[in-house]
């Protein structure tokens, strides 16, 4: 287990759930200082939802989550905000403001909390999207590149702040494998270059086990194993083989829970 | 189903929608500190629908001039056709069909913007950027229509009244003498009548600006809910208006 200098985010015993469906039933979880760590499961386990609780969007129903020692949901608004410039969300669309330019969006960041003269901003804009490598991007509109390069100019707006901590929220989805290539590279050198600590959340397994440090699998609200990608390829847990090798039938079924049995399914319209 | 659910969700809808306002009216003051983001909004609001408001004022004021000039003849009393194109555009029609207008035109552009962007997480991107979508997006948006509608009631009335609505007819083409349709509008108008169009036209901006905002923010981030916040816009704005202008001609009537 990391000690609570190295981790960034410390999730204790944390329960979260919408009205009577539970999300999380009460789960610990560890984001290391400069790592990249994956958060891997099956699609609807919520791990979208837990970006959104370490964000302080939403609050859990019981247990805590501490970033760098700072609990997200004792803290007023304006210091929740304060928190917020300090990690970056990157969305699954990108959500970059479609009324701006790509420029524009990636100043915006800087707009609204800097004081910072026009050159020193066009300067920081032109080297964040030069990182991403959209620079000659910079006077289209978002509904003018493709969904790929959306989510390198909402990377250049996340990173715009300079935070502690990026989220990326199922980066890989939809990704063409030129672009895939480009996004893990991106994610892996600015980790590295920035002095960064990434959290991906993804169910594109093989992907991100390149380049993870830390992963941890969930399912059914918890934790189902975690390690480093060698250790949890070599899970005893069923479930985790099953979800890494992408088997249809094992724990989890291919087919939806139905409430009657298929005989009698099919039965039943002869009535 | 609880026979007086439909009351209890509709009024629970109203505590919510006030205390939407409440939030709204917090960030104002920030808001006000950059005015660049309300003149755009200004611009999209206001100035985009000149078009339709020019339009319908002269088509307005000359039906009027036409149906009153009928009337008017047979008591010999044409020469007062000025005052009646007036005094009823300034009075009612001027404040409440810009209103049903602009609730059509731009209310309802105003909440689809709004929950596409909910739609599409640029407002929950927003917050996560520590940018307050209410300060950022809604109030800019809702002053600007506090602003724009006694603007635009103001032109729809002056298209109505002279330009090339009540006068091109009466005066031009039904030949009331020219001096008798402004001298008699001139005596009969007031300052009070201008100042109720100018209250009647900014609570309507109000309702409408309100209405779609509320709409936009709370619509659920489906094509489904987009569509359904812009309907509900137009329709509850165009309700508002009518009731809202009953109680407040009422107060001013005595």
């Amino acid at each position: 287990m990391t000690t609570a200098a190295d981790s960034l985010v410390r999730v204790r015993s944390m329960k979260f759930g919408f009205g009577p469906k539970v999300i999380y039933d009460g789960i610990d979880l560890d984001i290391v200082r400069g790592k990249i760590t994956a958060i891997l499961g099956p699609s609807g386990t919520g791990k979208t939802t837990l970006l959104r609780l370490i964000g302080g969007q939403w609050k859990p129903d019981a247990g805590s989550i501490e970033f760098d020692g700072i609990n997200v949901h004792q803290q007023s608004r304006k210091q929740l905000f304060e928190l917020r410039k300090r990690m970056g969300l990157l969305f699954q669309t990108g959500a970059l403001l479609t009324d701006l330019s790509v420029f524009e969006n990636v100043a915006f960041p800087l707009r609204e909390h800097t004081t910072f003269p026009e050159s020193m901003i066009r300067d920081l804009v032109l080297m964040k999207l030069e990182a991403v490598g959209l620079r000659g991007a910079a006077k289209l509109y978002p509904s003018e590149i493709s969904g790929g390069m959306n989510r390198r100019v909402a990377l250049a707006r996340a990173i715009a702040l300079e935070p502690d901590m990026i989220m990326y929220d199922e980066p890989f989805t939809g990704q063409d494998p030129i672009s895939m290539g480009v996004l893990i590279r991106l994610i892996q050198g600015l980790n590295r270059s920035l002095n960064l600590t990434s959290v991906i959340v993804t169910h594109d397994v093989e992907d991100v086990m390149k380049i993870a440090d830390y992963v941890y699998v969930l399912s059914g609200g918890k934790v189902l194993d975690h390690g480093s990608p060698a250790e949890v390829q070599q899970s005893k847990s069923a479930l985790v083989r099953q979800f890494l090798n992408g088997e249809a039938d094992g724990p989890v079924s291919f087919h939806y829970k139905a409430a009657r049995s298929y005989a009698d399914d099919l039965m039943a319209g002869r009535e | 189903m609880n026979f007086f659910s439909p009351l209890t969700d509709g009024l629970r809808g109203l505590g919510r929608a006030t205390l939407f306002l409440f939030t709204i009216l917090a960030g104002i003051p920030e808001a006000l500190l950059r005015p660049r983001l309300i003149f755009q909004q200004i611009y999209s609001v206001g100035v985009l629908s000149l078009i339709i408001i020019v339009v319908s004022g002269s088509f307005i004021g000359m039906v009027l001039a036409l149906q009153g000039y009928r009337t008017l003849v047979n008591f010999g009393a044409a020469s007062s056709l000025g005052v009646l194109v007036a005094l009823s555009i300034v009075r009612e029609l001027g404040p409440v069909i810009t209103a049903l207008l602009f609730a059509g035109r731009a209310g309802s552009a105003l909440a689809a913007e709004i929950g596409l962007m909910k739609a599409t997480d640029q407002l929950s991107g927003m917050e996560m950027m520590a940018v307050d979508p209410i300060k950022r997006v809604i109030a800019p948006r809702f002053i600007a229509g506090l602003i724009a509608m006694p603007l635009l009631a103001s032109i729809f009335s002056m298209m109505a009244i002279g330009v090339a609505g009540g006068h091109a007819i009466g005066v031009e083409l039904l030949g009331v003498d020219d001096g008798s349709y402004w001298s008699q509008i001139n005596q009969a108008m007031h300052g009070a009548d201008i100042r109720d169009m100018l209250i009647k036209a900014t609570v309507f901006g109000l309702a409408i600006s309100w209405i779609a905002v509320y709409q936009g923010y709370h619509a659920a981030p489906t094509s489904e809910g987009v569509s359904r916040a812009t309907t509900s816009t137009v329709v509850v704005s165009s309700l508002a208006i009518l009731a809202l202008d009953f109680v407040l001609t009422a107060f001013m009537f005595h």
